[in-house]
Parts: C-alpha cells; structure tokens; sequence
C-alpha cells in the first residue's frame, strides 16, 4: 500500500523516572509482563506491516531494544532499529532517519501506544482524503482511577493532565484546531480564515491525540528540512499543519497536480481540465476546496492542503504509557478490561497464574491478576488487581493491591503494597508498607519502613 | 439479454486463440476457425439447438457405463498410450483411430471436433464433461495421462478449465477405436475435467447421477461398440448432462458449436464486466459471496419486499471495516482502494466522475503491473482488474456505464500483440484508457454540448432535475454563447445535488430557480425544455437515471414539454429492462429516514429496527421512450427508438478501436 512504519520508541524518559533506567528504555517496560513496545509492534503485524523502523533515542537504549526484538520477532516482522541522539524530540528523530524514507506515505507510531486500533483504519482515512496528515485522536482517559486509593496525587509525580484542545469540522473528518501542551493554559486563537470557510467548529476537549500520524512523505521531509527548529511532531508540526492548510506553503496543490498531469499526460491539457472539472463537480468537496475554488476570480488557485483526524470509536482501547499514572493504569487495564490486548488466555477466575508459580497455603489471587513465570508466594497472602513479574519471591502475609511488581523482586513477609510500581530486582524487606510509591530497580527497602505517594530509587552513581 | 450473450462469446472466442499455440495441430485450427473464431455461435446454434433437446435416450448411457465398467481396467494401458502420442503432437494417428469410429459422420467432423475444442476452450468442455460423465471408474486412468495433460494444460492457460479438458478430449477420440477404449478414455477424461469450476462440476455430478439412474432402468444396454454405437452413446450421456453441456457428438461440428452457444452464457456470466445482478433473496447465493467479500457486507433486516433481490446493507459499519482493513487487502493496489473506499463514503459519484476514477485507477494499476514469472501479461492482468473489479462492486455497485468501460479495457488486454513487450504493453494500455476517457467522455460531451445547445433559444426556459455533468455544460456553453434563456433545477431530497449544480451555475451568473421534486408540476407549465442526464440508456429507449427523473420527464410529457436527455453513447447499453425494479440499486435507507440538521422531524429516529417499518430509498429509475423526445448523444440527437442502432455502432467501433 505504499506506507512505511516509523516507531517512535523514545528512549529514557524524565517524566517516567525512576520506572526506566538504562536498563530498562521506556520501550522495554513490562505491561502485563510484555515490553510495552510489544503492543505496538503485534498490533502493526497484525496489519501485515511487517518492514519497520523502530527509532529510539540513546545508542545503549538501542542496543537494549534492538537485542528484544531481534529475540523476539526474529522471524516475524523486519525491523530496522536506528539510535538517535536523546532529546532531539520526535520531529528531530524523524529528521535523523529523513533520507531513509522513500514511501508515498509514512505512518508513524509511538512506541508507547497500547491500542486494538488498527493502524489500517488511519491510514485510510488518510488516503481517502489525499491528506497531508492525518491524526488517530481517542477519548482522553477519564480522571484517575475511579477505586483503590492510588489518586497518585503527588504533584511530584503526576503532573497536571494535559488536555488537547482540538477543533474539528461538523463531519468530524478534519481538524481544524489544535492546541497542546502549554498552549492549553493560554487563549486559544483560532484562525478566522478557517472559521470562515468551515463556517462551523466543534471544539472538544475529551479527545487525546494518541501519536498514531499519517504523514505524507514529501510533505513531512519538507517540513523537516525547512523548519529546524521544530522539535515535536504534536507541538510544532501538526499545529503547523493545522494553521496553515488553507494557505498551504508546502506546494502540494502544484506538486500533485502536476504528478497527476504527468500522469495523464495525453491530449491537450484542456481535457485534463475538463475531466478533473468533471471529477470535482462530482466528489463531494471540502470545505478546502470550496475554499480554494471559491474566490474563483482570483487567477491562482488557492493553496491548500488537508488535515485529517481519524477519531477511534468508544469500544477501542487506546492509552499512551506517558507517566506513571499511565503505566498503573494501562497495567490494569490489560489484564482487566482491555485483556483481549494481552494475549493471555485467561483461567475462569479471569486471572493469569503462569503454571511453574507457587502458592502457599490460604493465599489468593483475585481477578484481574497476572503472575508471572516461577514466582513464589508465601501462605496466606492476598493479590488483588495486580500484576506480578517472573521469578519474584513474596513471602507470607504479604498484601498486593493495584500494584505493578516487575521480575525478579523479593518481598519480605508481613509487607503491604498497595498502588504501588516496584521494579526489577528491588528487595523489600519484612514489614515494609508502601501506598502510591515508585521504587526503582535494584533498592532496598529495609524492613518496617512506610512510604506514601515517594518514589524510591537508587542514588545514580 | 441474447443478443448480449452472443455477442459477448465473440470476445472470447478470441482470446481463446491466444492460448493456443500450445496446440499441436495446426489444421485443427484451421478448420474450426470459421466457426469459432468468427463465433458466430448464433449461426451455428440453431443446429446445436435441435440437438440440444436431447432427451434422446438415457438408456444408452446405461449400456455405455455398463460397457466401460466392465472393461475398464482392461483399457487404462491402453487408453494413455493413444493419449500420449497426441499431445505430441502426432496427430494423424489419432485421427484414423477416431475415424473409424466416427465414420458415419464422416472424416471432416472428428477432424473438426478436436480442433474446435482446441480453438474454444468452451467447446472443448462441454464435449468433454459429456464423456466424463459416463464413467466413474475413469479415475485411475486418468492418473496417466492426467499428469501429462495437465502439464500442457497449465502452460497454456490456468484460468481457462476448459484447456484442461482439450487434451483429455483428444484421447478419447484416439480410443474411440474401440468403444471400450472410447468409454474409457471418457473415464479417464472426466478426472482430469475434475478441475473444472465448481457449477461444472455440480452439473457433472448431476449427469452422472442421471446417467445412473438410467442406467439402472436400461441395464440392458450392451457395450455398444459399433463406431455408430459410440457416437450415439455420446449425445445420449451428454442429455443428461444436457443443462451444462448439451453436445451431441454426432454431429461435431454442429454440436461443438453448439456447445460454444450454450456454454458462453454461462462462461460469460462469470467474467461478463458488471456481472449480471446477484439475486439477494436467494440465501445460499448470498452466503457464498459474503464469505468472498472483502467488504463487511451486513444484510439490512428490513427490506422492502418488491426489492428483496437487491443488494441492501447495513450501512455504516462498512466503510469502518474496510478502512480497518486497509493493510490487509495486499493484493489491492493503493489506487484502487482508494477509490473503492470513495465509492463506498460517497466521495465520489455520477456516471462520469466514477468511470473517470475508475479507469485512472486501472491505469495506476497498469502502471505499476509487472507480470509475475510463468504468467503472461494478458492473462494475469485481466483475472488481476477482474479481480479489482469485484472489489468495486462490493463498494458500490456498478453503473453500466462503468461496465462499459471495463469491457472496452479488457477487451484491449485480451488483444494486445503478443509480440509487444511488457513496458509496451503498458504504454498502450495507458494511452488506451487515456483514449477512452478523452474520447468517450470528453469529447462526446463536447459534442454533446454543441448539439444540445443548438436546441437552446433565446427566452427559452430549461429545466434539468438534480445534477448531470453534460446539462451542467450545456447549460454554461449556452450562456456564453449569450443566449438568454432561464434555468429550472429541480431538486430532490436526499442527496440534493442540485445545490451543487445551483451553486456553480449561478456563480456564473445564470439566472436560475430552484425547487423540489413535488412541485415540478406547478413549475412545469413556464419551462420550454427538459434535459436530462442519464446513468444510461438501454436498447429498447428506455432511460435509466436518477430517481425522479422518470416522474420528471412524464410531468413534461403531460404539459408537452420536449425532454431531451443527453447522454454519451459510452453509456448506451444492449440490456432491455421495463421497470426499475428488477435492476435497481439500493442507497441508504437512513438517508431518507433522517432529515439532516433538522433534530426536530427526526421522527422515525428510533424505528430503523422496527418489524413494520421497512425504508427504501431507490437509486435509480427508467423513464420509458415514450416519455422522451430526444436523445442527444455524441452520434447526435436521435430518437430513442435508435437507441439499438447507436448500441450496434458504437459496438463495432469498440472492436476496432
């Protein structure tokens, strides 16, 4: 279909401290026990896109995930893994793999999208239009955890929920407007030109751009080039786009016109211009070309381009891994509502216990649960609504609640873990109680300490 | 609906020259060339009809099994070994063997009958499945000489069962010389027809069954071995298979012929362009296409009754479920999909603009085509656009128009030169397709316009119902050439097309009114004129259109307003249809329940699901010659009587082109 993925895997972000390390790239974190960029790359193949490139940032973050996939896919998907500088964004990571890319069109991705979207859907509503970009935009998730006491409401944590401001036409098909990140706090100005020619805009709120483009290839390299100082694809170049797709200066009309004509190129120009008069007259025409033919006493035609948003329906799971809120929640949720993504089958308890895992006596696994390959658990301890990681040792009395425990943990007895991210390798020692704490890889909580809403890591040597 | 059959066999007699050269034996061809590729299977059909009502005897067919049973395992060796020498080539040595056999025909048929086959690979069939039919025990036989066949069967041509059956054919005459042998080449000929389609080999069960039965009646048959007992034999089993081949093998030539009569329509029916209409109310059918489909076609529940035949879907979860799919049609070039996904949104419609889309596609296809090794570019490409093609239509159906053009580009593919290489090929397919569009649309209009607007006059009042490309021309041309004249567009819900017509026309600065459909009678009495466009016309005058054209034109008709409908000869069609229920295409039936923009009369918002609630919301109707003065095409403006006449015409010229 003339499309190329680029995966935006990212590489360690700030805002994910101290969950990713340089062991750990954000790509690699385990959602239900799967690297989280596994959710990506499975959705993609389900879709028959089987050539990737996979971009993260950092040469060792690379390194990481270049080896999991080579492991993991070695014969299912042809990925191309590319290392670029860190903190180049990912407008600069598209910059950085530019000239590899050759397709009409390119899809991109981001690595930390946990979605039964298909991607197809995007990419044809992308073609349908012959637009410029085309954005996958789902309702932004609601609040923080309805239950369970983890609101993770330290500020040092959680930062405040950014919202979308997105403008869409009355059909729902382009965007119009949009304003993220730090635009949100400020007034939103919006073009009358646009206004205008749509003559009506529906501005929402409750919708999340969930980092699933479709770009046009000659358009995005051109972007690339001519603005450098462009860093985000959300916050720089879609805006861009946005605001300027009724005085396009990307020559798109002229380009593809004249590829078209090159095309056709047979008989006199006049009929070239009778038979896409007569295609015109026939397609529904939006408010672009409206526009565009609509001053028609001006000689030039106007420029413009289009901007389309595929808006997944209710009934799809979509959530970005971003923050910390994010990974609990998305864990959660795969291995409760969404657990169709996971790809376990789950036991009548609607649990998953891998079958080496060990249990003591009087201990229970509630539903929505995973535990993970070889782990242990000691008599009388409670699970619930939490995933547990391979080759970890609980010991007795331990109470798990709406908690992420990565692999290779050890956890004292007596300990009490409630919406909570424990890394790999982290020993608890007896009677620690931790409530909304992160704990990064390898610490050590030494026995009777209380922790609420901290976030534990080891010093950086 | 005949005369469209017969002339669709001509074609493909055609193509089946292409193959061929696999062939051996040149003087077969020869002679079987008047009849087959001419095809006039219609001249020869009469012949084959008598014959056809073959109900001579099935006993016969009792004694040839029987005959073959028993002999059977005697045959085999033998049987493979006659076959081998023919598909070397050798072919005077088949011929005496088969002589003998037939000499009450004389020598000139079997001749004659072989080559046939070998020309027509439909004819070769229904000789064949009559042969088959008779034995079962065929079967191990076959393993011999089916290898070999095979082989040259595939080279020659993988979408064409019939090729397969060619060769079998050919043993069986060699082993005609005894009837044993015969009824055992037939056997050993009926696996190697095993790979027929489907319907054939339905129809081939079916005789077989027949020819049991019968032979249970008659078990008295003996093996006739006679060679007039084996030509007899034949037409006997070929009754019972009658429905799918009717071949007499008496006559050879006659019943060859005839057999390319009957088996064309069926053949034909598969690749006809815009093939025939499904019927939607017959389940089993539907179920099988839905399971090809590619499009999510969910069957509406509540259907009108008049209409239960057409295709009617719930709307609204398909084009989500093709966009879904996107990466998965691999075989789906991009262009076509995107235009198949135009059809389905709606982006895209009217005759023209959909032919236009439709074609340029093909032309991307074309462009990006490369032949696959061990394919020829003739063949693959065309089971490659068929294949495109049904895709389209599950998106929307075809118009005729567009069925038209299909035609006319396969038609170009079947006769390329072999001798052109692959990139030249292609070029000439584009510059065809070019041609086509520029010719056949852009240039009949042109036409058009001039012929119609030379009907236009000052102080004239015209009137044009929703939105055709060519009244849309005509209407400007007029304007520029200064006439004064004052334009009525009737409009109707729901598609509203034309505002769009509106909106450009008085951006041009026409002076226009514009009404709705129900009060085309109280506008009527000031117009001058009627045009009309059309999706297209069929040969017996009648127009098929818009919905709400025919009521238009019958109102004009009252008031004696002249109705012109402009339409290029593209569009003109040999089909005959009365009403428009039989052909029809079904839109959505939300579309007319809702009243968009207007929460207010959303009356029947709640009742889409309602058991006595159906909603129906037709697409097109046909508006009968008497109601239509005039038909202006890009031959000129003709009564719709001369519809045929034009549909002739512009046929031949389609084969030169």
């Amino acid at each position: 279909m003339d499309f190329q993925v680029v995966v935006l895997a990212g590489g360690t972000t700030k805002k994910l401290v101290p969950l990713v390390s340089k062991e750990v790239p954000k790509a690699l974190l385990p959602v239900a026990n799967r690297p989280v960029l596994s959710y990506v790359l499975e959705q993609l193949e389900l879709s028959n896109l089987k050539d990737l490139i996979v971009v993260v940032e950092g040469q060792d973050a690379a390194l990481l995930v270049g080896a999991w996939i080579s492991g993991a896919y070695v014969d299912r998907l042809h990925v191309e893994v590319a290392a670029v500088p860190e903190d180049v964004g990912t407008a600069g990571a598209l910059r950085a793999i530019a000239h590899h890319l050759t397709a009409k069109d390119i899809l991109v991705v981001t690595g930390d999208l946990v979605s039964d979207v298909p991607p197809g859907a995007v990419a044809a509503a992308h073609r349908r239009h012959d637009a410029v970009v085309t954005t996958m935009l789902c309702s932004a998730p609601v609040g923080g955890p309805a239950e369970s006491g983890s609101s993770a409401g330290k500020d040092k944590i959680k930062k405040p929920r950014r919202y979308n401001i997105i403008g869409l036409d009355p059909a729902k098909q382009f965007l119009l407007h949009i304003a993220t990140g730090a635009e949100v706090e400020k007034d939103i100005r919006i073009q009358k030109s646009i206004l205008r020619a749509v003559g009506q805009m529906e501005i929402r709120t409750d919708l999340m751009d969930a980092h699933m483009y479709a770009f046009k290839r000659s358009v995005l390299q051109k972007i690339l080039e001519e603005k450098d100082n462009f860093q985000s694809l959300k916050q720089d170049v879609l805006p861009y786009l946005v605001r300027s797709q009724l005085r396009s200066e990307m020559l798109l009309n002229g380009v593809s016109q004249a590829e078209e004509k090159g095309n056709v190129k047979v008989g006199s120009q006049d009929n070239h211009v009778v038979v896409s008069q007569i295609l015109a007259n026939a397609s529904t025409q939006s408010f672009h070309e409206l526009y565009a033919s609509g001053h028609n006493g001006s000689a030039s035609v106007r420029r413009i381009h289009k901007c389309c948003a595929y808006i997944a329906s209710n009934n799809k799971y979509c959530a970005r891994l971003n923050s910390i809120q994010a990974f609990s929640d998305i864990n959660r949720d795969v291995i409760g509502e969404a657990n169709h993504l996971s790809g376990y089958s789950f036991s009548t308890c609607n649990n998953i216990i891998h079958p080496s895992a060990q249990l003591g006596s009087k201990t229970t696994v509630g539903p929505h649960c995973m535990l993970g390959e070889g782990s242990q658990m000691g008599d009388k301890c409670s699970v619930k609504r939490s995933v547990i990681g391979r080759h970890c040792r609980i010991g007795s009395n331990v109470k798990v609640v709406n908690s992420v425990i990565m692999n290779h943990v050890t956890i004292g007895d007596g300990c009490s873990i409630q919406g909570s991210v424990i890394c790999s390798n982290v020993h608890l020692q007896e009677r620690v109680g931790l409530k909304d704490c992160q704990v990064g890889a390898g610490f050590v909580v030494t026995a009777g300490c209380e922790y609420k809403g901290e976030s534990l890591a080891r010093k950086e040597k | 609906m005949e005369a469209r059959r017969g002339w669709r066999a001509v074609p493909k007699v055609r193509q089946v020259g292409f193959f061929t050269p696999n062939e051996p034996p040149p003087p077969a061809r020869t002679q079987s060339g008047p009849p087959d590729s001419n095809s006039p299977p219609l001249s020869n059909s009469p012949a084959g009809n008598s014959l056809s009502p073959v109900m001579i005897p099935p006993p016969r067919h009792l004694s040839d099994n029987l005959a073959h049973r028993a002999t059977s395992p005697l045959p085999v060796p033998e049987t493979s070994a006659f076959r081998r020498p023919i598909p070397g080539g050798d072919r005077v040595a088949v011929v005496g063997s088969y002589n003998p056999t037939d000499s009450m025909l004389g020598a000139s048929p079997p001749l004659t009958s072989p080559s046939s086959r070998i020309g027509d690979g439909e004819f070769s069939e229904e000789s064949s499945p009559g042969w088959f039919r008779r034995s079962n025990s065929a079967k191990f036989a076959s393993s011999f000489p089916g290898g070999g066949f095979d082989l040259t069967s595939i080279k020659s041509s993988e979408t064409l069962e019939v090729e397969v059956k060619k060769p079998v054919e050919v043993p069986e005459k060699s082993g005609v010389a005894g009837a044993e042998l015969q009824t055992e080449s037939q056997s050993s000929s009926k696996p190697l027809k095993a790979k027929t389609t489907k319907a054939e080999r339905r129809a081939l069960q079916e005789s077989q069954r027949a020819a049991k039965a019968a032979a249970k009646g008659e078990a008295t048959g003996k093996p006739a071995i006679s060679s007039e007992g084996a030509a007899t034999s034949k037409p006997v089993k070929q009754q019972p298979s009658r429905k799918k081949d009717a071949l007499p093998a008496a006559t050879s030539v006659a019943a060859s012929d005839r057999k390319g009569v009957d088996r064309p329509p069926e053949k034909e029916r598969k690749k006809e362009v815009p093939p025939p209409r499904m019927q939607f109310d017959d389940k089993n059918r539907v179920e099988k296409a839905k399971k090809r489909a590619v499009v999510n076609q969910t069957e509406a529940r509540n259907r009108v009754e008049l209409f239960r035949h057409l295709p009617q879907y719930e709307r609204g979860s398909q084009l989500p479920d093709l966009e879904s799919k996107f990466f998965l049609l691999d075989p789906m070039h991009p262009a076509v999909y995107k235009v198949g996904l135009q059809y389905l949104a709606g982006d895209i419609s009217g005759g023209n603009a959909r032919c236009i889309a439709m074609l340029q596609a093909f032309q991307e296809v074309i462009k990006d085509y490369s032949t696959p090794p061990e394919k020829s570019l003739t063949r693959d490409l065309t089971a490659k656009v068929g294949s495109y093609v049904s895709f389209l239509i599950e998106c929307r159906p075809l118009s005729m128009s567009m069925g038209n053009a299909i035609r006319f580009l396969k038609n170009r593919i079947a006769k390329l030169p072999l001798s052109l290489s692959e990139s030249e090929a292609k070029e000439s397919l584009c510059s065809d397709i070019n041609r086509f569009i520029n010719e056949k649309i852009v240039l009949a209009d042109k036409v058009i316009v001039r012929h119609a607007a030379s009907k236009v006059r000052d102080g004239d009042v015209l009137l044009t119902y929703g939105s055709s490309c060519v009244v849309e021309m005509i209407l400007l041309y007029a304007h520029e050439l200064g006439k004064q004249f004052r334009v009525v567009i009737v409009d109707s819900r729901p598609k509203l097309e034309g505002q769009a017509l509106l909106r450009r026309l008085v951006a041009k600065g026409l002076n226009c009114t514009y009404t709705h459909i129900n009060a085309v009678s109280y506008i009527m009495h000031e117009v001058t004129r009627v045009f009309l466009g059309a999706s297209s016309v069929l040969s017996n005058g009648t127009v098929y259109s818009r919905v709400g054209t025919a009521c238009v034109a019958m109102v004009a008709h009252a008031f004696r307003v002249p109705v012109l409908i402009c339409c290029e000869a593209y569009k003109f069609h040999e089909r005959v249809q009365l009403d428009s229920i039989c052909s029809n295409e079904l839109g959505d039936p939300d579309a007319i329940a809702k009243a968009s923009g207007r929460m207010d009369v959303n009356y029947v918002d709640n009742l889409a699901n309602k058991e006595n609630l159906q909603l129906l919301n037709l697409m097109y109707d046909a508006t009968p010659l008497e109601y239509i003065s005039m038909i202006v095409t890009d031959y000129g403006m003709i009564p719709p009587t001369s519809v045929p006449v034009i549909v002739r015409e512009y046929r031949r010229e389609h084969l030169w082109i």
